[in-house]
């Protein structure tokens, strides 16, 4: 749990760093999220990611299962008034998380053998690179 | 040969599912359709796997090593890919590495190589419309697919970020489209066409990518298109995994498929 002010903003501007975002820019219009092709299975918007990261309520963002569900389309990035980012935001969380502890959400382990497969090397490469380090 | 001399000279990167029974097909008729149009597609030496998706956060120096390899050992030729996220990951590293200096010193310090950043990055379909052309392609084309509804798939790589990619226009493009009415078939409109696949989610999230998979290939069967093609070998899986693609009632091609097929070249179920 986050439970200073120091480190709330220590993660802000660590993830704020390596997305080369600036999140207060965001004026929560919500074209992202009505961009976004995966946004049904998110439990927080695209739009509420940015407004918790601007208001420092940061425990709901790394929390949160939207960055996981987040699949690099860029359609957010194409269409923010802002000309911001957000699937750089969302992988600098993701990078946040799974820096320190390496392959909490995908390890060659959890794959059946069945999808090790059928999965195109395109597929399994870049799962990889996206959720674990 | 179709042409007595090389006109256009490559270097082609094949990336590691080109070279999978999941992207084989795309290689195969992609060669043979070049060497007929008359562009040499030489594959680079002890290339290595591009990394299928772009680092995204600003320190994350590591994984930008292996595609800086291809571009570092290319120099100045143009390298041409087939897969969108080849061509997506080699040309954002070009980029990075000709507007970042922090990166390209810590990354030539690593590398013990000093890289001139000339280095042309192109997909193949670009090099169709920039060099070749489509009134030239058309010329070439022996067996128009007459009546053949297609639709083109773009999905995100070869598009977004635009102007990084630089490809097409990210809202409308139009460069397959003008492909396949080049072959002669009967292009098909629909929304959705730069709509994500659900691209990686196959590994983690599989629901999640069927939904969004689904959305694309259902919009296409509404406008009445019985053949998409694409240039991402993911995408094809991906779309390939929705019920009415196992139903036969569609059909997701490799955009170079159709094009050997048009320009009347055979190409050998397994041969190479």
């Amino acid at each position: 749990m986050i439970d200073s002010e120091n480190v709330t903003s220590r993660i802000r501007n660590e993830i704020m760093e390596r997305c080369d975002q600036d999140v207060n820019a965001c004026i929560q219009c919500g074209r992202c999220t009505a961009s976004c092709p995966v946004v049904p299975a998110m439990d927080l918007l695209p739009r509420e990611i940015m407004l918790h990261l601007q208001n420092g309520t940061l425990q709901r963002v790394l929390d949160s299962k939207t960055p996981w569900i987040c699949a690099s389309c860029f359609s957010c990035a194409a269409r923010c008034p802002r000309n911001l980012d957000i699937s750089r935001v969302m992988e600098a969380v993701r990078v946040k998380l799974l820096r320190p502890r390496g392959a909490i959400v995908l390890s060659p382990g959890k794959l059946s053998r069945e999808m090790l497969q059928k999965l195109p090397p395109q597929a399994l490469v870049s799962g990889f690179r996206k959720f674990s380090k | 040969m179709h042409l007595e001399v090389w006109q256009l000279e490559y270097l082609y990167f094949p990336g590691c599912t080109l070279k999978d029974k999941s992207g084989l097909e795309m290689e195969k008729t992609a060669l043979k359709s070049a060497e007929y149009l008359g562009i040499s597609m030489k594959e680079m030496e002890e290339w290595q796997c591009c990394g299928a998706v772009y680092p995204l956060a600003e320190d994350d120096l590591i994984t930008l090593l292996s595609p800086s390899r291809t571009l570092y050992a290319a120099k100045e030729k143009a390298v041409v890919s087939l897969c969108s996220a080849c061509h997506h990951v080699l040309k954002r590293t070009n980029e990075r590495l000709a507007t970042d200096k922090d990166a390209r010193d810590k990354i030539s310090y690593y590398l013990e190589e000093d890289y001139p950043g000339k280095t042309r990055v192109l997909h193949f379909l670009e090099v169709i419309r920039d060099e070749v052309g489509w009134e030239k392609l058309k010329e070439e084309v022996k067996m128009p697919l007459k009546g053949r509804s297609i639709g083109a798939y773009y999905g995100c790589m070869l598009l977004r970020p635009s102007q990084e990619m630089d490809f097409d226009n990210p809202e409308k493009p139009r460069i397959m489209e003008d492909f396949l009415e080049a072959l002669g078939a009967n292009v098909c409109h629909y929304p959705f066409r730069h709509k994500c696949c659900g691209a990686y989610l196959a590994v983690t999230e599989e629901g999640v990518m069927e939904e969004a998979s689904q959305k694309v290939v259902n919009m296409a069967l509404e406008a009445e298109v019985k053949e998409l093609i694409t240039a991402c070998p993911l995408c094809r899986y991906n779309l390939e995994q929705s019920p009415a693609v196992k139903e036969g009632k569609i059909k997701i091609s490799y955009f170079t498929e159709p094009l050997a097929e048009a320009l009347g070249l055979q190409v050998q179920e397994g041969s190479k």
